[in-house]
């Protein structure tokens, strides 16, 4: 039944101990270490094995430059190359290009509006021809045909001027300087010129549903509604693939996934991972190994800025100290869930460590608010020149963990004499427009801001970017501060990456201060694969697990 | 025949006019949307989602939408999902096998134990066995499948290990045993259901035959009682789960939602639930036009098949 045999270097407790314990007596203790020296923990020279990924939304989006969800980005990463990667500590690496361009290496120019980028001569498409300069040219294109179904058209749409200067290099003009198009386009897919650009029409072309990429794997076969199955690409320009053959499975229902999980039908679940509750009792299982990996997303309670209540800062930080959100995490998350301070993920390398951290404190929430002038009604419900300190929060109906959520903090909010109705509605209202023409008073919503690990906020705080005013962008709290602009807007400009640093760690530190949404904790994902697979690395910055199956092989 | 062949046609037109009408406006109605689930993707814009509204023709009218989808249905296009991008019949034919798989060899087990229970009760009319059938078939009716599908796979997958937890196959092993030995626990689970219903509708229906003359006279003429029930009665008494069967064998195509989620059974339960979720409104109408078409269809054969084995009904 178990593929996997028990090695000394995956990392759970109780092999972790027996390692120890060998130490001194290696051949006697842990005779399973014999036949097997440490330094044999090598990939094998032949692709061998399968690995099953558990994932319960189904893969169904093929061509990864049409509208596709996170679950459809591991077969997409794994059958097709964009121009650069982006490893887990942020940082970006050729993939299909030789170097990333930058101002040094002549890549990028000064004003950051000619770009050139120079290709591999080595790579070879699935079904043998070259891939060339043209491919690049093709993608670039397609994304912005009007004709085309294009998924994000952002930065794409700034690209002009596109040629092909040799095969192995291209250049092109952008319409103004955009500094996060390099991550852009570490998850732009390159599409094959001579099979896509001869289809009648890209939107139903057969290609979508039988892709041919450059990538570590090919295509195999489709059971719709139950899996996709890749095969070794033998011919890889990259390290890998070490497995034979690799297999996304759907499994409609969570519990179901984690049980297949626990029968050793799925060797890793993936998106969308493990339930909280089934954490602790995951952590114990035998011959399977469960990690925390923080992600990306931020829950927090949005404050709408245009209400008065929310626009004296005393409120806004009364409202933070009041909230316990250690109790939040614990209680209700089953302690799955890291507290933060500001939008930025952890794992980026844009984030601000030095930010103040948040306390729970009722007593200073409550003289903050004195000092403030608020002062108790007749009703308990504090008061300041006829305004009451009463306000509204939404979120979904239903999502019972927030609901829970939200009656823990309407109560602490209570003791300080702060009103918080609950007023939820159902999700298609509630992340309608009740919440992108910001019509609502307060939100509890899980936000990720940045795409592509780019550390551009520009959509979520410039205040040019508030729907309800200018028609479009996400700066939902409708915040609104002259100094982020201007930092917000040479960010976007900048192409030193320390300068950048400055810029958004400075970003993020205004933003603490302000307030303009509580910071409740970032989501962390389960992660469960089995003991054995070797070459797994979880990778924040990309919105799948899948992203690095490669390099993945059985020990 | 002709006549009555006539006028159903005529009927069945009009009644798929109808649900197609009702079933597009319901679908539209719904908050949301095929784009909804791209409305907090940090990467797409609202512009990006009005251009791929417009590129879809979503924003057009809904009276327009559903003349050129109805348009389309006569012509034999069933129109393009949202999801996947193939065309709709496609979509469909690829989860009609697993449903096919697992509703045929459950009809089987159900009809058969169905029927042999119903006769037997009847037969054997406030005997022990009929009350614990009867007791059974209540309990069988009025717990959920769910559970006895996650009890299964407790106690069968879990505890003993004995049946897989779901699936069609195991990845890399797609032998005819294979597929058998998962479909047992699925199958069995939904037979439960059906043999509650198919032995009651039988007992029910061997009753009524039982008390029949022509039932005394065989007997009074010294018939052996075995030939009698085989018969007369069973011969009789088949007729009504003629009927029954046109309702119930529409649902061979269109799939056991419930059984579907719980055992991960790639068949078009899944498919409709998916589809749903998605707002993939083509796929969801192309099913309600397969199974309204279905059931039409299977009720029409019902009932010649009827009016053929007992000449007494004649169709007019």
């Amino acid at each position: 039944m178990k593929k996997t045999k028990e090695t000394g270097m995956t990392f759970t407790r109780r092999q972790t101990l027996r390692m120890m314990t060998a130490g001194g007596a290696i051949g006697i203790v842990a005779p399973n270490l014999l036949g097997k020296p440490a330094f044999a923990q090598t990939p094998p020279s032949e692709p061998t094995g399968r690995v099953v990924v558990g994932l319960s939304q189904e893969p169904t989006v093929f061509n990864p430059l049409m509208p596709h969800i996170e679950t459809d980005d591991g077969v997409a990463f794994s059958i097709f190359d964009a121009l650069f990667r982006i490893t887990p500590e942020g940082e970006i690496v050729p993939n299909l290009a030789t170097e990333v361009p930058t101002i040094e290496n002549g890549g990028l120019s000064e004003d950051g509006l000619q770009w050139r980028v120079k290709l591999r001569d080595d790579v070879k498409w699935h079904d043998g021809e070259a891939f060339t300069a043209e491919d690049v040219k093709f993608t670039l294109e397609l994304i912005t045909n009007p004709d085309f179904r294009a998924w994000r058209t952002t930065g794409h749409d700034l690209v002009r001027d596109i040629e092909v200067v040799s095969p192995t290099e291209i250049t092109w003009r952008m319409e103004e300087p955009f500094a996060p198009y390099i991550s852009f386009l570490t998850e732009t897919f390159i599409m094959p010129e001579h099979i896509l650009g001869q289809a009648e029409d890209p939107n139903d072309a057969p290609f979508n549903q039988a892709p041919v990429g450059t990538g570590a794997f090919k295509w195999g076969s489709r059971q719709a509604g139950d899996n996709v199955s890749l095969v070794a690409n033998p011919d890889y320009h990259g390290d890998g693939p070490y497995i034979e053959q690799l297999v996304f499975k759907y499994i409609p229902d969570m519990t179901v996934l984690y049980t297949q999980f626990r029968s050793g039908e799925v060797d890793l679940v993936g998106q969308a991972y493990i339930t909280a509750d089934n954490y602790a009792e995951a952590k114990a299982l035998e011959d399977r190994v469960v990690t925390l990996e923080p992600r990306g997303t931020l829950e927090s309670i949005y404050l709408n800025q245009a209400l008065p209540v929310f626009q004296d800062k005393a409120v806004r930080e009364a409202l933070y100290y009041a909230i316990d959100r250690k109790s939040i995490i614990d209680i209700l998350y089953f302690g799955v869930g890291g507290e933060a301070e500001t939008f930025m993920p952890s794992t980026s390398s844009y984030f601000n460590p030095d930010l103040p951290e948040h306390s729970f404190d009722l007593e200073k929430a409550k003289s903050l608010l004195d000092e403030a002038g608020w002062v108790p009604g007749a009703d308990g419900i504090r008061e300041k020149d006829g305004l009451r300190l009463s306000f509204a929060n939404s979120t979904t109906t239903g999502a019972h963990l927030r609901e829970q959520a939200q009656q823990f903090i309407q109560q602490t909010y209570a003791d300080i004499g702060v009103e918080m109705r609950i007023e939820n509605l159902p999700p298609a209202v509630m992340w309608g427009e009740f919440w992108g023409q910001s019509q609502f008073e307060s939100a509890m919503v899980g936000i990720t801001y940045l795409i592509g690990a780019d550390p551009d906020v520009t959509n979520r705080f410039h205040s040019d970017a508030i729907a309800a005013k200018s028609g479009s962008g996400s700066n939902n709290a409708q915040y609104s501060n002259p100094k982020v602009d201007s930092l917000l807007e040479e960010g976007a400009k900048t192409f030193d990456t320390e300068r950048r640093k400055e810029i958004y760690k400075e970003i993020q530190a205004i933003i603490r201060e302000d307030l303009p949404f509580l910071p409740l904790f970032r989501y962390v994902n389960v992660f469960g694969r089995k003991a054995g697979l070797e070459g797994f690395e979880a990778n924040s910055n990309v919105r799948t697990e899948s992203s690095n199956a490669a390099l993945w092989y059985w020990s | 025949m002709a006549a009555f062949l006539f006028s159903r046609f005529l009927q069945s037109a009009v009644l798929l006019v109808i649900v197609s009408i009702i079933g597009f406006t319901v679908l539209n109605l719904m908050p949301g949307g095929p784009l909804s689930q791209f409305a907090l993707d940090p990467g797409m814009t609202p512009a990006d989602i009005a251009r791929i509204t417009e590129q879809l023709g979503l924003n057009r009218p809904l009276h327009i939408q559903y003349l050129e989808w109805a348009w389309g249905m006569l012509q034999g296009d069933w129109g393009t999902s949202f999801r996947d991008g193939s065309p709709v019949t496609a979509v469909i034919a690829r989860h009609v096998p697993a449903t096919l798989l697992l509703m045929g060899s459950s009809t089987v087990i159900a009809v058969a134990i169905g029927t042999w229970i119903g006769i037997r009760g009847a037969t054997h009319r406030y005997s022990g066995f009929d009350y614990v059938a009867t007791v059974g078939a209540m309990v069988a009716l009025s717990i959920p499948t769910f559970w006895f599908g996650l009890i299964g796979i407790y106690v069968f997958s879990l505890k003993l290990g004995w049946l897989p937890a779901g699936n069609m196959y195991t990845i890399g092993d797609q032998s005819v045993l294979n597929y058998l030995h998962h479909l047992i626990m699925p199958s069995v689970v939904l037979a439960l259901v059906h043999i509650a219903i198919w032995s009651r509708f039988m007992r029910g229906a061997t009753l009524d035959a039982i008390s029949q003359d022509f039932v005394k006279t065989a007997r009074a003429k010294g018939v052996t009682e075995r030939r009698v029930v085989m018969k007369h009665v069973v011969g009789n008494a088949m007729l009504p789960m003629i009927t029954l069967a046109g309702v119930q064998i529409p649902s061979l195509l269109t799939g056991a939602l419930v059984t579907e989620t719980v055992f991960t059974w790639p068949g078009m339960g899944r498919l409709f639930l998916d589809s749903l979720g998605y707002s993939d409104y083509p796929v969801v109408m192309g099913l309600l036009m397969f199974s309204a078409l279905l059931t039409i269809v299977a009720n029409l054969i019902a009932d010649i098949t009827v009016a053929l084995v007992d000449p007494r009904i004649r169709l007019a």
